[in-house]
């Protein structure tokens, strides 16, 4: 692992630079929020920023992606034959992404691309982005990313990664993708003093981050105990099943699929956003519905995010404490609760 | 890159009207692409997203066997909007089949053994794709005794009729058509509801796996039957429906549990599905 320093001063040339190879992604402010957006200037990039407040999964996932096309014009030869929409897969960094929001791209590979199967937009993505993350100094209060295996200086996910160090930014390449990006920047390696200066933030970021419950504790336990506990009835109550916790979520991934039509002669069939928490996601042609309660719905989420995931693959829960749905739920359900009552094996709300 | 979500062109070839209520058409279709039928090499037990271009996709079983070439089949019951516009096409149209998903009956395992079948309604199309594929003269010997226990509310709603009447004529193929109820004078099998002739007919658990597949009440009555005659759960197997979209394990809503219907089923055993929370 090297480490290289760029004095502040100098980043917005660095970023032009890499804006002259690749389309850059970075967080850019939007009102009260920030978002990741594909830069048109280099000066917009604005690394003041806790977190976005969507996660940057629609980078390598759109809301709302165009999958194929066809034509339905009756004297069309081709009328009714599906094809694949041409696609733009040239390089692209994504910069300044937090190292939480990397590692649940991780987690989203293992559905995304599984031994039988890949995902061919998802991989492509995936594979011409380069991640150059930004260590979290001060994590915010709804944090807990310690407590779901991964940090606030966590590297797993990442290509290279920025350190704010005050005067600069200490930055560590990690992998092959990483270093050839990088190479073009010419970058002067980092002053002795710097790597210890890191080491401090990073003990400092990880103290700070209150643990939330415990991942093992809720894999011991049955699944059927879980499922069946009594607890669901407390946390779905208040639940309204408006979906923004799915929508945020970095490794929440459902999708649907569905054909539109333009003047009757030309279709597209569509990849959008799903969400567990709407009754339609389950809804049969026949009008049987097995999740059609809100606390099916809701216990889904959780289950899936913190116990089935955890035993269909092993690497730990589908959640990487990035704390988005925390802030945003309307009626303050927080899965740090919810993930202490699903690992206490005790059927009394806590 | 290989796209999953991407449908072989087929040509409709033909649309029969199984059922007197029209409510299920029978579409056999042949592939565009030749070469496709190949890659789209299937086992019974299997299923289909079937595409049409402006409607959409829908998952169906596959009703045709692996041992029947040069066309697949599918019987599709009218619910919904893809299956509603599908009833109004016809032979020469063009659509898309994506697939085969999902596992299947395990032949593997099943050799050797009995096989008892048991189906209702139009939750027969599989079952008709593995009674096909198991009398197929390079496949029976590999099988046992086979019996088949298979309902619907009169006789009009059968699939299959001139099928079934075949195979009540061969002596490899033990049939047990039964209906609830018929005002015909000349109805010669049986009146009753499946879990009934199930009981009265007693195939024999020795030796023997139970197929299962059709309405959520058929299935809840007979299984205590064949409990009682002596068929452990991990010998009875059942294939499950969900909505689906993507068919291959992504889309995220046909779990149960950490099982994907789609991909890890539509067949389990009913061991395993007790294993599972039960939202199906």
């Amino acid at each position: 692992m090297s480490e290289m320093f760029i004095a502040k001063g100098d980043f917005p040339a660095i970023i032009e630079r890499l804006m002259s190879r690749y389309r850059v992604y970075a967080p850019v402010k939007n009102g009260r929020h920030y978002e990741f957006a594909a830069l048109k200037e280099a000066g917009a990039a604005d690394l003041g920023f806790k977190n976005t407040r969507m996660s940057p999964k629609a980078i390598f996932y759109p809301q709302a992606e165009r999958m194929f096309e066809y034509s339905l014009a009756k004297d069309d030869p081709e009328v009714n034959i599906v094809k694949e929409t041409p696609k733009d897969f040239s390089p692209q960094v994504v910069l300044g992404i937090r190292p939480c929001d990397a590692k649940a791209f991780r987690l989203d590979d293992a559905n995304f691309c599984s031994d039988k199967f890949k995902d061919p937009w998802w991989a492509q993505r995936r594979e011409s982005t380069t991640l150059i993350g930004f260590a979290c100094n001060s994590p915010s209060s709804t944090c807990f990313c310690t407590s779901v295996n991964t940090g606030p200086f966590d590297t797993t996910g990442l290509d290279a990664m920025l350190v704010d160090t005050g005067d600069g930014y200490a930055l560590q390449v990690i992998t092959e993708k990483g270093k050839n990006v990088l190479g073009i920047l010419e970058l002067k390696p980092a002053p002795a003093q710097v790597a210890g200066k890191v080491e401090e933030l990073k003990a400092s970021a990880e103290k700070s981050v209150a643990t939330a419950f415990d991942p093992p504790a809720i894999a011991q336990q049955g699944t059927l105990d879980i499922f069946n506990a009594p607890i669901w009835d407390e946390i779905h109550f208040a639940c309204l099943n408006c979906g923004t916790c799915t929508f945020m979520c970095p490794t929440c991934w459902c999708f649907d699929i569905q054909d539109e039509v333009q003047e009757g002669t030309k279709g597209d069939r569509l990849r959008l956003w799903d969400s567990c928490m709407f009754s339609l996601f389950t809804f049969h042609g026949s009008g049987h519905n097995p999740r059609s309660q809100k606390v099916q719905r809701v216990r889904q989420r959780f289950m899936h995010k913190l116990k089935y995931y955890q035993d269909k693959y092993g690497t730990g829960t589908a959640c990487v404490g990035c704390g988005r749905c925390v802030q945003a739920c309307p009626v303050n359900i927080d899965i740090r609760q919810v993930g202490r009552l699903m690992g206490s094996g005790c059927s009394c709300p806590a | 890159m290989n796209n999953p979500y991407l449908p072989y062109p087929v040509r409709i070839d033909s649309v029969i009207t199984e059922t007197e209520d029209r409510n299920l058409k029978t579409f056999k279709f042949i592939f565009l692409n030749p070469e496709d039928e190949e890659k789209f090499k299937y086992t019974a037990g299997q299923f289909a997203m079937l595409s049409v271009a402006g409607q959409g996709e829908i998952p169906i079983g596959i009703a045709s066997s692996p041992t029947e070439k040069g066309f697949i089949k599918f019987t599709v019951n009218k619910v919904g909007r893809v299956t509603t516009f599908m009833h109004n096409m016809k032979a020469g149209d063009i659509m898309g089949v994506r697939g085969p998903c999902g596992n299947w009956y395990p032949w593997d395992i099943l050799e050797g053994k009995n096989l008892v079948i048991i189906g209702g309604g139009f939750a027969f199309t599989t079952l008709r794709s593995s009674i096909v594929y198991m009398l197929n003269p390079e496949n029976r010997s590999k099988y046992g005794k086979i019996d088949v226990v298979y309902g619907a509310r009169h006789p009009g709603l059968l699939l299959y009729r001139e099928e079934l009447a075949a195979w009540e004529a061969r002596d490899d193929i033990n049939m047990h058509i039964t209906v609830d109820g018929t005002t015909d004078p000349n109805w010669k099998y049986n009146v009753g509801f499946v879990p009934a002739i199930t009981k009265q007919k007693a195939p024999s658990a020795e030796n023997s796996y139970a197929i299962i597949c059709g309405p959520p009440v058929m299935i809840k009555f007979t299984l205590p039957v064949l409990t009682e005659l002596g068929f452990p759960p991990e010998r009875i197997i059942s294939s499950l429906e969900m909505r689906m979209k993507c068919g291959i394990g992504i889309c995220g809503r046909c779990n149960l549990g950490t099982e994907y219907v789609c991909k890890d089923g539509p067949v389990f055993t009913l061991e395993k599905l007790s294993k599972l929370p039960n939202e199906y």
